[in-house]
């Protein structure tokens, strides 16, 4: 074949220099690439650099200790004590998630293994609405829905069977601490379940099957086999909805009353990290109240820094596990 | 036999309780979504989407400044955040193996999870402050950086579905690597990359809180970059907590919008999507 052998034994010229160019558009297009990947661990730094400044003021003037550990929010006075915060943010968030978690549970097994066929692909679809609402919207359907709820149903229910418990006592308000985590609870459902859901289709099919050839119950097969297994990665998921449940914001400062106290009752009002900051930031004034409100930020930011990577890393291990010991 | 009795009433009650479980979700949605439609609709008219708001009591009053508010602060957001997140997601997938995409990678997931009140911190520090005013620009900065990482993951996962064949086709012919990348790869996975960039619209469209302080509100039109703008969902928050009957069923119609638009968005992005899948299959 002497023609083909022509062609490619003689380069002209014209060939080099493509060849020159392409070496060089190669070198700028993977350039251009790792800048782009790069922007977003300067985005990460640019974050932390920009709280660390803003909320400078507040650490200086008020310390780490009086900031977080003392209760008295008066930014007239120039007190700034974020405990009522912290405590409504923590409240609020567990009760978010003793609540969702089962349910998500409960939800993504039945996406996965339990539920009839036919239904899995609507109840799938819901789920994926839920995830797509905007918490402004939940937020004002909790406070015109189910805060009317909570104060004419709920709370004297659960006042005539378990009122002797300071928990459930006080004022029929419907905003609190209660409200809030009832609301988190709906809108982290699909963060959880959706996570729970993936860690379950990384089970190994032949744990499952195994378990059922042995005689096993669809039930018997799924707590002896399939959940110890997917253990790590369930408390990834759950770990993933508190983040979301820690930094939610418009939902929670339009149920929770916003009141910077700290009370035992489920239905006395509150407050909570990102509704402080909502609530006061647009009109604070002066550097430290600017600053205290800053430093809460970078408190919410820590926190869901480390709860995030901690959830991440626990979900990959499950994916990645298959030689993993099955404790 | 008994036992065995026992053991099937356990699974029947572990089923019952999962579907407990989809009870428990499905309720409140349907709830919101009823309520929304039901007490929405009733506000729902053309002046609804083109009128100023006015003061309480005073009929006829609109969201018009605050849809197109809302439009300029996604449109200032979409302007930074699109070249970015897409380009980091296209990075992930073609050049993410090694130890720098990992970190990216990681980060990207992990800033995905922070708050978005902490954005609009950020955001005030870099825009408020420095041009001593609330500003669209401020909005949309804070809106670019939530819109970012969730770019960079999801335009990653779609970029990656493109099949390796394809590519190494085209550098069997000789087409540079660039040129693979930009004329083969990226255009084989426009459809996801549409969908990812209609996800993170619809996302930031729904986002309240960092506005709250970065973009302010306006009561007026604005179309101007450095002033305060109206935005549909701060419209929602502070009609919904004024002490007005008259603001509570605006909140519920501007909700209604809000969905309309959000959920338009949705819907637009996954038949995109499905269409992509089944173009791969094909």
């Amino acid at each position: 074949m002497p023609t083909r052998g022509d062609a490619i034994a003689v380069p002209a010229g014209g060939a080099l220099a493509r060849a020159r160019v392409s070496r060089l558009g190669d070198r700028a297009w993977a350039a251009a690439l790792v800048a782009f990947g790069g922007a977003v661990l300067v985005i990460a730094g640019l974050i932390l650099l920009e709280l660390g400044r803003e909320s400078l003021p507040a650490w200086q003037r008020l310390g780490v200790l009086r900031l977080l550990t003392s209760t008295d929010w008066d930014p007239v006075q120039d007190k700034f004590g974020a405990l009522p915060f912290i405590y409504g943010t923590l409240v609020t968030s567990a009760i978010a998630i003793a609540v969702a978690l089962p349910v998500s549970v409960g939800l993504a097994l039945f996406l996965s293994e339990m539920g009839p066929k036919r239904l899995r692909a609507p109840v799938a679809f819901s789920i994926e609405v839920l995830a797509a609402i905007p918490s402004v919207v939940f937020g004002l359907w909790g406070l015109f829905v189910m805060v009317p709820w909570i104060r004419d149903t709920l709370q004297p229910l659960l006042q005539k069977t378990l009122g002797f418990l300071p928990l459930f006592q006080g004022p029929r308000i419907g905003l609190g601490y209660l409200a809030a985590g009832l609301i988190l609870a709906v809108m982290i459902l699909p963060t959880i379940s959706s996570v729970t859901n993936e860690v379950l289709k990384t089970v190994p099919l032949s744990l499952k099957e195994g378990a059922l050839a042995l005689g096993a119950t669809r039930w018997e097969a799924i707590r002896m086999a399939v959940l110890p297994y997917a253990r790590p990665g369930i408390f990834g998921a759950a770990l993933l909805g508190l983040g979301r449940a820690l930094g939610e914001t418009m939902a929670v400062t339009m149920v929770i009353g916003n009141s910077p106290e700290i009370h035992a009752s489920l239905f006395a009002p509150g407050y909570s990290l990102p509704a402080v900051i909502a609530n006061e930031f647009a009109e604070a004034t002066g550097a430290v109240h600017l600053g205290a409100l800053a430093a809460l930020g970078m408190v919410l930011f820590g926190l869901t820094l480390m709860l995030n990577a901690l959830a991440r890393l626990l979900v990959r291990a499950v994916a990645h596990g298959p030689g993993r010991a099955v404790a | 036999m008994t036992s065995l009795r026992r053991r099937r009433a356990v699974n029947g009650f572990w089923t019952a309780a999962c579907g407990l479980g989809v009870l428990a979700a499905v309720l409140p949605l349907a709830s919101l979504l009823w309520l929304v439609v039901s007490r929405g609709a009733s506000g729902l008219s053309w002046s609804f989407f083109v009128n100023l708001p006015t003061p309480v009591g005073e009929p006829g009053g609109g969201v018009g400044n605050a849809i197109a508010g809302t439009a300029l602060l996604v449109g200032i957001a979409s302007l930074v955040a699109l070249p970015v997140g897409v380009g980091a997601g296209v990075f992930l997938a073609e050049k993410g193996d090694g130890r720098l995409g990992e970190l990216v990678r990681f980060t990207s997931e992990v800033l995905s999870g922070v708050p978005s009140i902490v954005v609009g911190i950020v955001a005030y520090g870099l825009a408020v402050v420095p041009m001593r005013r609330f500003s669209a620009i401020a909005g949309g900065l804070a809106l670019a950086l939530l819109m970012v990482p969730t770019l960079a993951r999801t335009t990653e996962e779609f970029v990656r579905l493109v099949p390796g064949s394809l590519r190494e086709a085209s550098l069997a012919l000789g087409v540079p690597r660039w040129k693979t990348s930009v004329r083969v790869v990226l255009r084989t996975a426009l459809g996801g990359i549409v969908t990812a960039v209609l996800l993170a619209v619809s996302r930031a469209a729904g986002e309240t809180a960092p506005l709250l302080f970065t973009s302010l509100n306006n009561q007026y039109w604005n179309l101007r970059p450095d002033q305060p703008t109206a935005s549909l969902t701060v419209q929602i928050f502070n009609y919904a907590i004024s002490p007005y009957e008259d603001w509570h069923q605006k909140a519920w119609t501007a909700a209604l919008v809000l969905l309309m638009l959000v959920g338009g968005l949705n819907l637009l992005a996954r038949r995109l999507a499905r269409n992509r899948m089944m173009e791969g299959t094909r």
